[in-house]
């Protein structure tokens, strides 16, 4: 007879030494692992529930401006870099790692309307009011220098500068868009279509020539600067208040548009919005891509922050505060972990892109355990108890009333629209028009 | 086609079936036709997700070092022929050593293993109670409790222990301090622990199944089986589900949230006596005063075998690879693939002289075969009944102290709500592809129940029915008829049907434009 006995040595299952690690046999067959699901599920909600627990964005506040900051730029290689621009002519610069000005002045006459960094080195532009586009230098040897390098002067008040990726030109809005060159005093070239001011122009980082700009006309106007020709005007149903291009892909641009709600493009398809991002209950001022062009990052004059999924409709996160008033500037910064917001009361807050992270350096288990509670929280997300915790914020009252009659409003928007489709003929009625087409009022190449 | 070639070599393709996790064409079907394109995507890359990984899990059975045990008969050789004093002489000295008795005058003994085989309680029905590593032969501690012990169970590892004693069940730490005593548990005939749940069941004399949760000390559910005394229940490891045996021959399974058992099957014309359930939760084997070994299938509830015993069978036990255990009388017979054919001749079988059996527990992760009997404890060896390879996170034969406090933590924190036994372990997470009616009907039954004050406002009141005649019948007294009240309800009869009659209408009559105000929808 041939016997075989299962006989296990504990020498070759435990360690030798206190100083080796212990051995961990597995045996990955299922039966050994009874309650997989469930087990899974209950790891899920605890990790759904620590995410909330653990959510604490707000980082600081960097107080200084005496007026509300209306601008803000990051530097694309600078992590530690931040300037603003207050409404009452105030430039401050920012360490972000100190939280705290490293350098004031009051650079303008009047309110600062946009500031833009450059790809090389620490110099930066601003804009205002007061008609003026002067180049600052606060590192130029190293004396924190308040004299500008360079003054332009245009002829109407600026509304918004921004930076050529590479090239030492630069453009502003206005009555029209300038195109300037840091050695002309005069701008070399004007683009204009149409004969309203212009809010704001944004260089195409990745396809440099390009330019978006917004009018009060309701419009964004893409102008090409190797043809110096306009390439695409979009009349909207409501202003548009800022934009920001796709940093990964080139030809996408989100609009944060008067009607609360941030329209995302493309360039070659304007017909129709590619998303629409809802939440805001009142017009969004500005915004903002992350890094990875995964994210979105918006102010509202809802005084709300407010995270995006930039492939998702709704948005993922809210940040507010007691004392922060309107947003008029927003940004995600380049290392794809903060967001900066600034606003009507004057000063800059720094806030975590995802509220519970945990900063710092992360060991190889704890990483692992995340990488695994975040997509747990994943597979079981549309559980209705773990969604109903995932998805539950306090929000301040106004917010909550505003949410709660936009919901209302548009529901009945709806019936009303169905009641007249039910009640019109066959013949008469028309096709219904979708959703993303509908805030589209006309395009024009 | 040369990759065609080389997937049929493959040898880990042949085992990858027992590491999916559901059908992948069952998810893939209809995919294609799906106008989402980002829907689409996702649920290919998913799928193609789930495969690799059912794939990666295959492959790592080659880490898998142990080889399950096995006895081989060479030539007109019978293995149920060989005694254990024959297998002492061909294996080693550590296994020779689990091959032991002991002689205890507190008979007889239920028996208990912790999950990772490592430790061993045992209760005398004279109030011996021990517990110890039984294969260092470290004694935990020892207690004579001078009452009687009906059963004893480890609780989620080998600290704590609770014991069915005369009127209550006590839990105990390892030191044999008493820790609780539960006075809920009246009379309690068997113990159950649900170890991912943190739950004690218990079913006594009065027929009681009760629920109690061990990481919060509270009673979760208490279940009048209405059956009478009970002392025959198991656990199906694979979903949680207890199953009771009765005295009518019934077998009822239970779950702490329904108050009725949620399936009852005939399975003996006796009372039934002994009941085990495999690993995997497929299979369940039980014996009846009416000398009957039934195995069921626990997905049809439908018999698979049935067997003759001579004697009642008092116990039964499924090992980790199925073997099934019976004890019957002061015999011991282990059954290899009792379930799927029918055997004529047990595997091994093994004889206690002069005492009988009363708890046979095979051990996990070991070819041994633990049984209490009325003149101590047994431990003989099977080879082929436990599976070679444990894994170290769920349970570890070689665990140290800090690797169970640790492991005691992460079970707490996964502890799985007893809301969520169900028949279907995969019940959570799916989707729920009830008629939308029937979902909403749940809605509203869930809302009534969470909101009753509101519920009960919503009633619906039916109005103009309050006539003059209506109220004055009302307002008389309810037990005196006389004429007048007599005349008033013919009265209201004889309106109520002219008023039926109207609204009817003349069926001859062709339909007009007026019809539309008569109050009874007619074709028109």
């Amino acid at each position: 007879m041939k016997v075989k006995v299962l006989s296990r040595s504990a020498e070759e299952a435990t360690r030798e030494r206190s100083n080796d690690i212990h051995k961990i046999q597995r045996n990955l067959d299922p039966t050994l692992h009874p309650f997989e699901k469930a087990r899974e599920y209950q790891r899920a909600l605890n990790a759904t529930k620590v995410e909330r627990m653990f959510a604490k964005p707000f980082i600081g506040a960097l107080s200084g401006h005496v007026d509300g900051v209306y601008c803000m730029a990051k530097h694309p290689k600078k992590l530690d870099w931040l300037v603003s621009g207050g409404g009452d002519g105030d430039l401050r610069m920012w360490s972000l790692s100190e939280q705290k000005s490293i350098w004031s002045t009051v650079g303008h006459k009047a309110m600062i309307t946009g500031v833009s960094s450059f790809l090389n080195g620490t110099r930066f532009l601003s804009c205002s009011n007061d008609r003026t586009v002067k180049i600052w230098d606060p590192e130029e040897n190293g004396t924190g220098s308040t004299t500008p390098v360079a003054v332009y002067t245009g002829k109407n008040a600026f509304s918004g500068i921004s930076h050529h990726r590479s090239d030492n030109i630069f453009a502003t809005s206005g009555s029209a868009i300038d195109i300037w060159d840091h050695d002309r005093a005069e701008p070399v070239q004007t683009l204009n279509w149409g004969v309203d001011t212009i809010n704001t122009v944004k260089f195409n980082q990745t396809e440099k020539n390009i330019i978006a700009s917004t009018g009060s006309d309701r419009t964004i106007i893409l102008y090409d600067l190797r043809t110096s020709q306009p390439v695409t005007k979009l009349v909207l149903a409501m202003r548009t208040n800022a934009i920001a291009w796709n940093p990964m892909e080139a030809f996408n641009f989100v609009a944060a548009n008067e009607d609360h709600n941030v329209y995302a493009f493309d360039m070659r398809k304007m017909d129709k919005a590619q998303n629409i991002l809802k939440d805001h209950v009142s017009a969004v001022m500005s915004v903002d891509y992350s890094p990875t062009g995964e994210e979105i990052v918006t102010g509202g004059y809802d005084r709300t922050v407010r995270l995006f999924n930039a492939r998702q409709g709704h948005s993922r996160d809210i940040y507010h505060t007691n004392r922060m008033q309107r947003v008029f500037s927003v940004l995600y910064t380049m290392d794809n972990k903060y967001v900066l917001s600034g606003s009507d009361d004057g000063n800059v807050r720094l806030w975590k892109a995802r509220a519970s992270e945990k900063m710092g350096v992360k060991d190889y288990r704890e990483r692992a355990h995340l990488e695994y509670a975040e997509k747990l929280k994943e597979k079981f997300s549309s559980v209705p108890e773990i969604r109903r915790i995932n998805h539950h914020r306090n929000v301040p009252k106004a917010i909550k009333s505003a949410t709660k009659k936009k919901a209302i409003m548009i529901q009945s928007r709806k019936v009303k629209e169905e009641n007249v489709r039910k009640h019109t003929k066959a013949e008469n009625l028309k096709e219904r028009i979708p959703e993303r087409k509908k805030p589209v009022v006309g395009v024009k190449k | 086609m040369v990759e065609k070639k080389k997937e049929k070599k493959d040898p880990v393709l042949a085992i990858v079936p027992k590491y999916a996790r559901g059908n992948a064409h069952e998810a893939l079907d209809g995919v294609n036709k799906l106008e989402n394109k980002k829907l689409k995507g996702t649920i290919k890359r998913r799928e193609k997700q789930f495969k690799e990984a059912a794939y990666k899990a295959a492959s790592s059975e080659l880490l898998l070092t142990e080889e399950g045990g096995y006895l081989e008969p060479e030539g007109i050789e019978k293995t149920y022929q060989l005694t254990q004093s024959a297998l002492k002489k061909e294996v080693d000295i550590s296994t020779a050593h689990k091959m032991f008795t002991l002689d205890l005058k507190f008979g007889p003994y239920s028996i208990d293993y912790t999950r990772n085989g490592r430790h061993l309680l045992i209760g005398g029905r004279k109030g011996h109670v021990a517990a110890f590593d039984w294969q260092a032969g470290k004694l935990a501690c020892e207690l004579q409790l001078r009452e009687t012990v009906r059963d004893v169970k480890w609780l989620h590892n080998e600290t704590l222990f609770a014991v069915a004693q005369k009127k209550y069940v006590y839990i105990y730490d390892k030191t044999g301090t008493e820790i609780h005593c539960l006075r809920n548990h009246i009379e309690v005939n068997k113990l159950d622990f649900l170890p991912y749940h943190f739950l004690l069941a218990s079913v006594g004399n009065a027929g009681y199944l009760k629920y109690q949760d061990t990481s919060t000390g509270k009673l979760v559910a208490e279940h009048r089986t209405k059956l009478g005394k009970c002392d025959v229940m198991t656990q199906n490891p694979a979903n949680a589900i207890m199953h009771l045996g009765h005295g009518n021959g019934t077998v009822t399974l239970w779950s702490p949230n329904m108050t009725t058992p949620l399936v009852k099957m005939q399975c003996h014309r006796g009372p039934v006596t002994a009941m085990a359930i495999d690993h995997a939760g497929k299979y369940m084997a039980t014996a009846g005063l009416d000398g009957q070994l039934k195995l069921w299938d626990l997905r049809s509830y439908k018999p698979m075998q049935e067997y003759f015993t001579p004697t009642p069978a008092s116990s039964l036990s499924i090992s980790q690879r199925g073997l099934l255990a019976v004890g019957f009388g002061p015999h011991v017979s282990v059954w290899k693939n009792p379930f799927t054919t029918k055997q004529t001749s047990p595997y091994m079988s093994h004889l206690q002289p002069g005492s009988p059996v009363h708890d046979v527990e095979f051990v996990p992760f070991e070819d041994v075969l633990g049984f209490g009997h009325r003149s101590g404890i047994s431990s003989i060896v099977v080879p082929g009944a436990g599976e070679a390879n444990f894994d170290a996170l769920e349970a570890n034969p070689f665990q140290t102290k800090k690797q169970r406090q640790e492991m005691e933590v992460h079970a707490l924190l996964d502890k799985i709500q007893p809301e969520m036994i169900t028949l279907d372990v995969e019940h959570v997470g799916k989707m729920d592809k009830a008629p939308i009616q029937v979902i909403n009907k749940e809605k509203k039954e869930a809302w009534a129940a969470a909101n009753p004050e509101q519920a009960t406002e919503l009633k619906f009141k039916a109005r103009g029915k309050n006539s003059s005649s209506r109220r004055h019948l009302r307002k008389k007294a309810k037990n005196v008829i006389d004429q007048k009240k007599v005349d008033l309800l013919e009265r209201i009869e004889n309106d109520k049907k002219e008023r039926a009659k109207r609204r009817a209408g003349n069926p001859d009559e062709p339909a007009t434009a007026l019809d539309r105000f008569s109050g009874k929808k007619r074709k028109l």
